[in-house]
């Protein structure tokens, strides 16, 4: 069990749009380039699937760019790591991982695919994903952290 | 030549994930917590992605195609069902166990944490079961479709 200091985050809007401007330009320099989503775990499926060998050296660049871009900004000084912390207990984490990997592959996308990419292009079915996966999330909190 | 564009997309997300604290799992979680203290910095992530693609995607696409592979790949599928809608549903109830999806978990390998090995392998296995299942499934409609 984690201290509530571990849950304390304040409010940072200019960070967010920032970083946020930063996963939008990722994007946009994705599809120009070699006009792919830039839907992460459609990328990480898709790099694991046999069938698309052709495509899967693009995909692994695209997963190994993730942690290079975090040691980046790290590097830069521009982060400070103290405050991120990994509240669920280690068995609640691999449930997790496992129930979102299940979830996008079913659902054809995760935040990044349907939240960013899809909602750009206005598709109707990213519009019902992301407000699906919003609720689905935010009801799963208000269980986990009010009601056990 | 793609290696290159695709590897430079991916630094610029992953930087972008980490400006942003998309990589802090406590934040995720206290933007989901309405009920709780609530940090709406996540609307503002998505409002500065948004902001950029929306804007950007469409002047790509009067390009009529990327620079490079001839054309843009793009989901073909219209119709709203029931996998679109209980996967997001299942999506949601994992990312909100613990704060974690899969490009922040991608960009959290950073912190070589182990709760964040573990959560991408069992990701990667809920993948490969739920590949192979949606497969398997499809097969069989096609079966039945031909008798």
């Amino acid at each position: 069990m984690i201290g509530s200091d571990d849950r304390m985050t304040s409010f940072a809007p200019i960070s967010g749009l920032v970083g946020g401007a930063l996963i939008g330009l990722a994007a946009v320099f994705l599809m120009l380039t070699i006009g792919r989503i830039a839907g992460v775990s459609g990328i990480v499926l898709n790099a694991m699937t046999p069938s698309d060998a052709a495509g899967r050296s693009w995909r692994l660049a695209f997963m190994v760019g993730l942690p290079l871009g975090a040691l980046l900004v790290t590097v830069a000084g521009l982060k400070d790591w103290s405050g991120v912390s990994f509240p669920a207990s280690l068995p609640m984490t691999v449930v997790a991982g496992f129930i979102v990997g299940v979830g996008s592959t079913v659902g054809s996308g995760c935040t990044s695919g349907h939240g960013i990419c899809g909602l750009a292009r206005f598709s109707p079915r990213s519009v019902v994903a992301t407000a699906t996966f919003i609720i689905a999330a935010a009801a799963t909190v208000c269980v986990i952290r009010h009601l056990v | 030549m793609p290696i290159i564009f695709s590897l430079l997309a991916g630094i610029i997300f992953g930087a972008g994930l980490t400006v942003s604290d998309m990589v802090n799992p406590a934040r995720i979680l206290n933007f989901l917590d309405i009920a709780g203290d609530w940090d709406p910095t996540l609307i503002f992530v998505m409002a500065g992605g948004l902001a950029v693609t929306v804007f950007g995607y469409r002047l790509i696409f009067l390009r009529g195609a990327p620079l490079i592979g001839g054309k843009f790949d793009l989901p073909t599928k219209r119709q709203i069902d029931l996998p679109l809608v209980g996967g997001a549903a299942l999506f949601g109830v994992g990312w909100g166990l613990a704060g974690i999806c899969p490009g922040p978990a991608l960009a959290d390998l950073k912190t070589l944490e182990p709760k964040v090995l573990l959560f991408i392998a069992a990701m990667l296995v809920g993948m490969i079961v739920a590949k192979a299942w949606r497969d398997r499934l499809s097969a069989t409609r096609a079966l039945r479709s031909n008798f």
